[in-house]
């Protein structure tokens, strides 16, 4: 944004200086990541067999970032708002919903009805993180309705810190570990069937939330608030209530990404929403931000440059631990995009307009 | 006429939402446990008077060259934690908090008469938490002296804090080389915990002598303490004529390691070496065996994971993980003592490797004190900074619960004993004994 400010002010199509450097700088990066993965293949250390799974990887990561994203991109569609506290509202559910899975476990349960306390969990998990999202809006974002951008901005990431520090506070500041699910043990070909089941999970959570934007009373007056507030509001939507639907949907996609973390990465603890959620909103912004596919999109993509970057990119040129090396390249292909793409890969989209 | 009163309940929220967050950073003073109306028969015996060269009619307040802490009758000697007391690491804290805490209670909470006050930081396991506890610390000038801190990366920044304050430091637990180089060691710090180079040694020695596996791989997680141990350790095989294949890092935070356990998987390692902490090292020992081309290499770490928290996070598949530590089998018959009060006092047996270091550090510096405190016969103690840190470098065959401690002119004073212990269940309930087992030497 700031860097279109001055564009304005010219008139025409004149480059200007610092845009020129920026685009050199992104060249630049563009050459040392191509370079790299010449390289890399050129070399030939990994077998197509690790280059797969490398890829599958990525994609169970990317679909749990994905899941988190779409709450991201929803909420700025509706309100043009980032709501930094989402990641803890992932936390939540995941945390909370340790204690179900404990009782399940220790009652024997979920050795014998594997599925049903697999469901019982991901709803569970799915209602806690839907109260604390709506919760969060009614206290801390509703009053706030009217004011400048940047003010419900720092009361997300105050609602951030205080959701974070009241479950160290309940639950303590020790890492727990969830139950081994013995039904998802082993692998199903290549795959992990955790693997599997969080990307049958996601896309299940994916086209449920297409169809209740698309068909339902609700969904519409979701889309009418997002394309135009005020219109909406003319004809008779009721905002508020949308907007709770938004914040409630959002916050049931979180719950359930969160189950889904904890069976892949099995340890759960207070500080575990930060970097997803981080990661998750960089996945929003990479897919365009208010695009629902876009989110999608994005959180795929970002999980497996994550996973394949540190090799592909720095293999060849001999860099030694370059795993250390994933965010920066996470973050670095985010600058990417902004520079040569700034609505994101597939356009921002709010409500109806397409701005490309 | 709305306006003003909703900005106002904004100003509010906003306010609550900072406090809110600040309570997490807040100290946690940890007052000393009430002190015993009677002194046990264990306090009875210590030399109190012996120490005392208050005969003379007229003591005036010792000078010293970094300042002299002077204790009114009445008021409290302050010692002062700085532990990491929470997050994935908060066992190896905890566990040396209550080292302290019997050590005081082994004291009758009192010295010279004055009673014993502790207070603490959690530095957090990390440089910017060591920073911010050692700053706090070093600003209360009621501090004698400090045990801490945890980790390493903590009181790499810490030390010369505390240093600069005057302040003298005690680690139960850091064992990092770095520490007491000779070019970048601070004056102001001391430990009792063993030096890496030992731990990194006897760790070769054990995987290419009694393992006989000759391809190993590391990681680290770019800490002071992993990254110098995971490089001694890759040293000392190449020593022994092992090959180290692959030396990689992760961060921290990272929860997925399968792709570097990928990476790590082309060179075909036999053992993976990861002297990192939790939760890190918890997901190394889950992910691992799921990567193809690691299904049969084995997995070792380091005092770091030695809590039972590495089990219970990792189950069915820490077992058969090798974990290097001190090794509190060969510690006499004082040491089982400790152990018992510890369980009476905390319903538990030790939750990781250095509770006996930190009652160590406790006793040494209460050691010193005694020889340094200068008592005038209206009950005021003097105690000279200066001379509080040299007499714990002159520290000689200390008779601890680790071993005898002798301090050299960089601060180690280890006596080190260095074990491997292998985990062969996933039952903690009664650790260690339940889920671990010593197997080298």
């Amino acid at each position: 944004m700031t860097i279109a400010a001055p564009r304005r002010f010219t008139g025409g199509r004149r480059i200007d200086i610092s845009q020129l450097i920026v685009w050199a700088i992104g060249g630049i990066l563009l050459a040392i990541v191509l370079l790299g993965s010449i390289l890399t293949l050129r070399a030939g250390h990994y077998t197509a067999a690790q280059w797969r799974d490398f890829v599958v990887f990525g994609i169970a990561q990317g679909a749990i970032y994905a899941l988190i994203a779409l709450g991201y991109t929803m909420v700025y569609g509706v309100l043009r708002m980032i709501n930094f506290a989402h990641g803890e509202v992932f936390m939540s559910g995941a945390m909370t919903t340790f204690f179900l899975a404990d009782y399940l476990n220790r009652s024997g349960f979920l050795k014998a009805h594997p599925w049903i306390s697999l469901v019982a969990m991901l709803l569970f998990s799915g209602l806690v993180s839907m109260t604390v999202a709506v919760l969060v809006e009614r206290i801390a974002y509703r009053p706030l309705r009217g004011a400048p951008r940047l003010v419900p901005l720092i009361t997300a990431v105050g609602a951030s810190f205080f959701l974070q520090y009241t479950f160290r506070g309940l639950f303590g500041s020790g890492v727990r570990a969830y139950p081994a699910i013995p039904v998802l043990q082993g692998k199903l070909w290549v795959f992990q069937k955790t693997q599997v089941a969080v990307f049958i999970g996601v896309l299940i959570t994916l086209a449920l939330l297409v169809l209740f934007l698309q068909r339902t009373r609700a969904g519409l007056a979701i889309r009418a608030v997002a394309e135009d507030r005020e219109a909406a509001a003319l004809m008779g939507v009721d905002v508020d209530r949308a907007i709770v639907t938004t914040f409630a949907v959002g916050g049931f996609m979180a719950g359930i990404a969160g189950v889904l973390y904890a069976l892949v990465f099995v340890q759960v603890q207070f500080f575990m929403g930060f970097l997803p959620g981080i990661k998750a909103f960089t996945a929003a912004v990479l897919g365009g931000i208010g695009n629902l596919p876009g989110a999608a999109v994005g959180g795929l993509v970002l999980g497996v440059i994550e996973s394949i970057g540190p090799s592909l990119f720095f293999d060849g040129y001999g860099i030694r631990a370059a795993h250390q090396l994933k965010d920066v390249i996470a973050f670095t292909i985010l600058v990417l995009i902004l520079i040569f793409r700034p609505t994101g890969l597939l356009g921002e989209r709010l409500g109806g307009e397409e701005r490309v | 006429m709305r306006r003003p009163i909703r900005s106002f309940t904004v100003l509010l929220l906003v306010l609550a939402f900072v406090l809110a967050a600040c309570q997490g950073a807040q100290p946690t003073p940890t007052s000393a446990p009430a002190a015993q109306p009677s002194p046990t028969p264990a306090a009875a015996a210590s030399p109190t008077p012996a120490a005392q060269p208050t005969p003379q009619a007229q003591v005036t307040k010792p000078t010293d060259p970094i300042g002299v802490l002077e204790i009114k009758p009445g008021e409290p000697i302050v010692l002062a934690w700085m532990l990491t007391v929470s997050g994935g690491t908060a066992q190896l804290g905890e566990d040396s908090k209550r080292g302290i805490e019997i050590a005081i209670e082994d004291l009758g909470g009192e010295l010279l008469g004055h009673k014993i006050e502790l207070v603490g930081e959690d530095s957090g396991c990390n440089p910017e938490g060591g920073q911010a506890a050692a700053t706090r610390l070093a600003a209360n000038p009621r501090i004698v002296a400090i045990i801490g801190s945890s980790c390493s990366s903590e009181a790499r920044v810490g030390a010369p804090i505390i240093d600069q304050a005057g302040l003298v430091m005690v680690s139960p637990s850091n064992t990092a080389p770095d520490l007491t180089d000779p070019a970048k060691h601070v004056e102001g710090y001391l430990r009792v915990a063993h030096n890496d180079k030992v731990q990194g040694r006897v760790a070769a020695e054990f995987v290419v002598n009694k393992l006989g596996l000759k391809r190993v791989a590391t990681i680290h997680d770019g800490s002071l303490y992993a990254e110098q141990l995971a490089n001694v350790f890759a040293e000392n095989v190449q020593k022994l004529g092992g090959t180290v294949v692959a030396q990689e890092a992760v961060s921290p935070e990272d929860t997925d390691m399968r792709p570097v356990l990928t990476r790590i998987a082309t060179q075909q390692p036999e053992l993976i070496y990861y002297p990192i902490f939790n939760p890190a090292g918890s997901y190394i020992t889950l992910q691992a065996k799921e990567i193809s081309g690691l299904e049969n290499v084995k997995l070792m770490s380091a005092d770091g994971l030695l809590e039972p928290q590495t089990v219970q996070n990792a189950g069915q598949a820490a077992v058969g993980l090798y974990l290097s530590g001190p090794d509190l089998t060969v510690l006499g018959p004082k040491y089982q003592e400790f152990v018992q009060k510890y369980q009476q006092k905390y319903g538990t047996k030790p939750v990781a490797g250095f509770h006996a270091h930190a009652y160590d550090a406790t006793m040494m510096i209460v050691e010193a004190i005694k020889k340094v405190a200068v008592q005038a016969p209206d009950g005021t103690l003097y105690i000279p900074r200066k001379a509080l840190r040299d007499a714990l470098y002159q520290t000689k065959n200390f008779p601890g619960l680790t071993g005898n401690l002798t301090c050299d002119q960089y601060g180690d004073c280890a006596d080190p004993k260095i074990a491997v212990y292998e985990v062969f269940s996933t039952d903690t309930t009664g650790w260690p004994d339940s889920a671990i087992r010593k197997i080298y030497p």
